[in-house]
């Protein structure tokens, strides 16, 4: 448990600064992936509500920190999505990826949209097609593309965690 | 039977749709509450700052390493047809040049007549490198390396090079957020310098990423004399910037539909997007307070500004 927990803050972090830096250097049309989206989907498809949830929470607590526009902003977005992912660990099977896309996809657009909404229709900015179109879409996009790499690279670690877990439980029965 | 209770020889959890319940009361109070206090947000900020900063710092090299080799790519072809068009505008620039070199004393009387001169060498200054750009895609802040252990507060004007990029609006102990004035959520006051009107710059990202400009309104204007290329800088009547800084050129202006004041398009001096390193100004454009003049601050602040005086009496009442 402990290790998953380590593993996880390691994942969040790492996912959260490459966004920033290395994915800042090579955006596309001047949008950048969300990784940590990608991460939080991925975890709640494998692992079922609760750890999507408690994910996409600590997740978006490290963007509020440092980009949110208020603490607890983005932590509410993701958790939501975290959990909601979470309902797909039934019909979940690891090794096809067509499901992780699908629910990438899904959750980035209502990620986009509801922070459009909270964050720029509030304010009176009602060109929604603009924005869609500009940042939405696009940043969407390219969260597609990145999650084909990035997502059987979190598959492998669960399974080596789960491996783990498995092998110790034997050892103290 | 509640699901809470705790059954014999079984573990005791409570129930996702509970959890998921509680978090979402927990993010609603922490919205209220770092919107009012930053009781929450400074711990947050110092824990993060400690974890989180020097793996961006490390990270952020080969970020702006990637940077580089990118725009090379994108650039080679571009410059080889930019070269040939370059050589034959140097031989006109050539000719204009000695023209401009007459107009250039007619500047400098221009300058001391607005004393625009001594904006920025005055000011106490402090570098940072940025380390993180912001990954929401929606507002335009960025991290630097340099927080409250240096003397960073918020509120701090931030220039690089020719104009002014934003101000410090969050503090960590070895990081601070900017959030530059073409955000979204942001309006600077401006003066026209060729005719000293005040006017409004807002941040709008629509009009920054289809044109690269950014609008501005409130601007009075009777007689038509503001034109296309005129400079704006920060007024004197912001409370929150330093005067004098420069912002932009306007690029294109429209009569409002009350037919009193006017609005339009300007160009900012700064390109946001190659942004590595900054000047944090650590003067700030505020009231007096009396904690501050235990600080020693008005006798910093009144000799920095020495030749500035006749433009900040209102701000020394």
């Amino acid at each position: 448990m402990i290790i998953r927990i380590i593993v996880a803050a390691i994942l969040l972090i790492t996912s959260f600064v490459l966004q920033g830096t290395v994915f800042e250097g090579i955006s596309f049309a001047g949008t950048v992936p969300n990784l940590v989206l990608i991460l939080t989907v991925s975890v709640g498809l494998m692992r079922g509500q609760k750890s999507g949830m408690f994910i996409g929470f600590f997740g978006g607590i490290i963007m509020d920190a440092f980009v949110g526009p208020t603490i607890g902003f983005y932590a509410l977005i993701l958790m939501y999505i975290g959990y909601a992912n979470g309902y797909f660990n039934k019909i979940f099977f690891p090794e096809d990826i067509k499901l992780p896309l699908g629910m990438v996809i899904i959750s980035d657009l209502f990620y986009g949209c509801i922070s459009y909404m909270l964050l720029f229709l509030l304010r009176g900015r009602l060109d929604f097609s603009y924005y869609l179109l500009h940042i939405i879409i696009p940043e969407c996009v390219y969260t597609i593309l990145l999650t084909v790499p990035f997502y059987p690279l979190i598959f492998i670690i669960n399974r080596f965690l789960e491996q783990q877990e498995q092998r110790r439980a034997k050892k103290f029965v | 039977m509640s699901p809470i209770v705790k059954k014999k020889g079984e573990k005791f959890t409570i129930p996702g749709k509970y959890l998921l319940f509680i978090l979402t009361i927990l993010c609603c109070v922490l919205m209220v509450v770092c919107v009012t206090t930053d009781v929450i947000s400074r711990p947050i900020n110092s824990v993060l700052g400690y974890v989180v900063v020097p793996y961006q710092r490390g990270i952020s090299n080969i970020g702006s390493y990637l940077k580089d080799r990118k725009s090379e790519l994108v650039n080679i072809r571009d410059l080889i047809n930019e070269n040939a068009t370059l050589r034959e505008k140097i031989n006109e620039l050539e000719i204009e040049n000695t023209k401009l070199m007459q107009d250039k004393y007619e500047l400098n009387s221009l300058r001391e007549l607005y004393e625009l001169d001594m904006t920025y060498d005055t000011y106490r200054k402090v570098g940072a490198s940025v380390i993180y750009c912001d990954s929401g895609n929606w507002f335009s802040t960025f991290i630097v390396d340099k927080g409250y252990k240096d003397g960073i507060e918020p509120d701090m004007n931030v220039v690089a090079g020719k104009g002014l990029v934003g101000r410090v609006t969050i503090v960590g102990p070895n990081w601070s957020k900017i959030t530059s004035i073409i955000s979204d959520n942001f309006n600077v006051s401006g003066k026209l310098i060729s005719t000293s009107e005040n006017l409004i710059v807002s941040g709008n990202l629509e009009s920054l990423s289809s044109s690269g400009v950014i609008p501005f309104s409130q601007l009075i204007d009777a007689d038509s004399k503001v034109t296309k290329g005129d400079k704006i800088v920060t007024s004197d009547i912001s409370n929150k910037y330093l005067p004098g800084l420069i912002i932009g050129y306007v690029d294109s202006i429209t009569n409002d539909s009350n037919n009193l004041t006017k609005s339009g398009y300007l160009i900012p001096v700064i390109d946001f997007e190659h942004l590595d390193n900054v000047l944090i100004i650590l003067d700030k454009k505020q009231e007096i307070t009396p904690e501050d003049e235990e600080k020693g601050f008005t006798a910093i602040d009144f000799e920095d500004n020495d030749g500035n005086l006749p433009e900040e009496p209102s701000q020394e009442e």
